[in-house]
């Protein structure tokens, strides 16, 4: 009819469409129940375990072990999860069992389904190693951009929050627990390993896998290994690895080297001799990892991610430049 | 009015397809084994109408079935069971940019190894002209994530490659079934001009040859090909020689030469 209306109601239009998508969205992800149940593993100790699945729709990025424990001085939170929503079912979980505050969430590394539930607490309890507050400042964006492809409306609302502290290596007493924070890398180029020495749970982060095929998107395959050493040298009652069920011995720390190590000859080897990244995926895997979880899809994602290094150096030397 | 200009866009590329349908030979109308929505617009886009195209087993396009970095996918063509293989032309279906790349094989195996960057889930396809002019059709699907073509090459953002630009990495195996094998990298970010701010800049033009400068293989490049590509080429045994070298140039005009030596 004129030109006048028609911009206004297209605006409006523009801003019911985005108003109904935002609700659409957020109840979706209030209908959205990750069913945590935090299980007892020590005194005062609580763990959630993820399913030992890749990141999908049906599990919302609940594929990852997080845990709890009361302290006399408040709550200390080992990662946040995958989600807003997952934060903040994880803090309504903790709140079933104590009614203490939660004054540290530690993030182990930078990986999405360990902090992407920052939000949920407050921006002063959020902590972690330096590099690993780096890394979420640089790639936090990113990575979570890849959970709402990988996770859908799960992710509904989640933004990457960087924690403000960072921590140093060595001793943290709260609330009669006595911690060690232990700085290591391999995994990512940060990962910090908590070992409570009241209760002699060590919580490993994604240096530890079990039965679970370990991920490597971040990884320097020698560090890790020599990370994993020192862990098996660190006297624990209990581990909790990052994925994969909790544990009374080392075994899942030999498990994971023995993944790693065994890649990184695969790699190496398949290097040396010449063949094409094709090639190197269609090898046949050792029987002795068919029981790990996910492990068809983790080799082909560690090929793609590790092979072009081990690549690089068959292929180079300067009796080849021209 | 929209609905109606749709529905007689619609129909008229109903009609578009319906004719190639019709122009196509007999052995064309097996249907494709891919079940791809595209197929028809490729047939018309990258053969002559007159050709003759077929679906063809012995062209194997290895390709994982799930790619989660599409800035990276491993491919590799091998037509190597076809007699008198003269060019082989490599596309994805819903690229893009759909040409990946060409090669002429003529002292090399027609095989090719290389790696690509795909921005949607795509059937990836390698078109093989044999020497009584039919193009042999093999290929096999992708499933991705995607983007790989509409983000910056890492190195676009780092000014290291301009120092490295053009250098050739390089080694040559003796393979268990006769003839040896030549790997090779060339540093070169290789952008598509899809991303925002950054001109396409590509290999164009690559050539392999012995020692002797006889030819092995011409490889053309396009802009889906990855950052920092690797090639791998076979040579049959009665074409082995003490050396080989690689010349070539990319869409910028920078030289690329080295000798690969043993």
């Amino acid at each position: 009819m004129t030109a006048l209306p028609r911009p206004i109601s297209c605006f409006a239009r523009g801003l019911i469409t985005v108003f109904a998508l935002g609700w659409t969205l957020l109840l979706a992800a209030a209908d959205r129940d990750y069913g945590l149940a935090p299980v007892r593993i020590a005194e005062d100790t609580w763990v959630l375990v993820g399913r030992s699945e890749d990141f999908s729709f049906a599990n919302g990025g609940n594929i990852v072990n997080t845990a709890f424990i009361v302290t006399r001085a408040g709550v200390v939170v080992i990662d946040s999860g995958p989600s807003r929503v997952y934060g903040e079912q994880l803090k309504r979980a903790i709140a079933r069992i104590t009614d203490k505050p939660v004054t540290l969430v530690l993030n182990t590394h930078h990986h999405p389904d360990h902090f992407l539930g920052n939000q949920a607490f407050a921006p002063d309890t959020l902590a972690a190693l330096p590099a690993t507050i780096k890394g979420i400042h640089s790639e936090g964006g990113s990575l979570n951009e890849n959970m709402y492809r990988l996770a859908g409306d799960w992710m509904a609302g989640t933004e990457p929050v960087a924690p403000a502290r960072p921590l140093a290596a060595g001793p943290l007493e709260m609330g009669g627990h006595r911690f060690e924070l232990i700085a290591l890398a391999g995994h990512t180029v940060a990962d910090l390993v908590i070992l409570d020495r009241s209760t002699g749970v060590l919580f490993a982060g994604d240096l530890v896998f079990n039965d679970r095929t370990p991920t490597t998107p971040h990884a320097n395959l020698p560090r890790w290994q020599a990370a994993l050493d020192q862990l098996e040298k660190t006297p624990f009652t209990t581990l909790v690895p990052g994925h994969g069920p909790v544990a009374g011995d080392a075994g899942p720390i030999r498990q994971t080297r023995a993944w790693l190590a065994w890649l990184d000859r695969q790699l190496r080897q398949a290097a040396n001799d010449g063949l094409d990244m094709t090639e190197v995926l269609a090898l046949p895997l050792p029987a002795e990892f068919r029981s790990l979880a996910v492990v068809d899809a983790e080799y082909r994602r560690s090929v793609g991610q590790l092979y072009p290094a081990y690549e690089q150096a068959a292929l180079s030397g300067d009796r080849h430049k021209p | 009015m929209k609905k109606q200009a749709l529905a007689a866009f619609a129909a008229l590329w109903m009609a578009c397809a319906c004719t190639t349908g019709h122009a196509a030979t007999p052995a064309e109308r097996r249907t494709d084994p891919l079940d791809s929505p595209r197929w028809a617009d490729m047939r018309k886009e990258m053969f002559p109408a007159s050709s003759q195209v077929v679906f063809d087993d012995r062209v194997k396009v290895t390709a994982p079935l799930t790619a989660e970095n599409a800035m990276n996918v491993p491919v590799s063509v091998d037509a190597s069971a076809l007699p008198g293989v003269r060019e082989v032309l490599v596309f994805a279906d819903f690229n893009p940019i759909v040409r990946i790349v060409r090669f002429e094989p003529s002292g090399a195996h027609a095989a090719l190894g290389f790696r690509i960057k795909l921005q949607q889930s795509t059937p990836v396809r390698a078109a093989v002209r044999t020497a009584d002019g039919t193009w042999h059709v093999g290929g096999t699907w992708v499933n991705t994530a995607g983007g790989g073509c509409t983000l910056p090459s890492t190195s676009s953002g780092s000014p290291e490659w301009q120092k490295r630009l053009g250098e050739v990495s390089s080694r040559v195996w003796a393979r268990k079934e006769g003839g040896e094998r030549i790997r090779l990298r060339i540093i070169h970010p290789i952008d598509t001009g899809l991303a925002a701010g950054i001109p396409a800049f590509f290999l164009q033009d690559l050539d392999l040859s012995d020692d002797q400068g006889k030819a092995l293989m011409h490889i053309e490049g396009f802009e889906p090909i990855a950052e920092n590509p690797v090639f791998t080429v076979d040579i049959p045994a009665a074409r082995a020689a003490a050396g080989y070298r690689v010349s070539g140039r990319d869409n910028n005009g920078n030289a690329i030469s080295a000798e690969i030596e043993k």
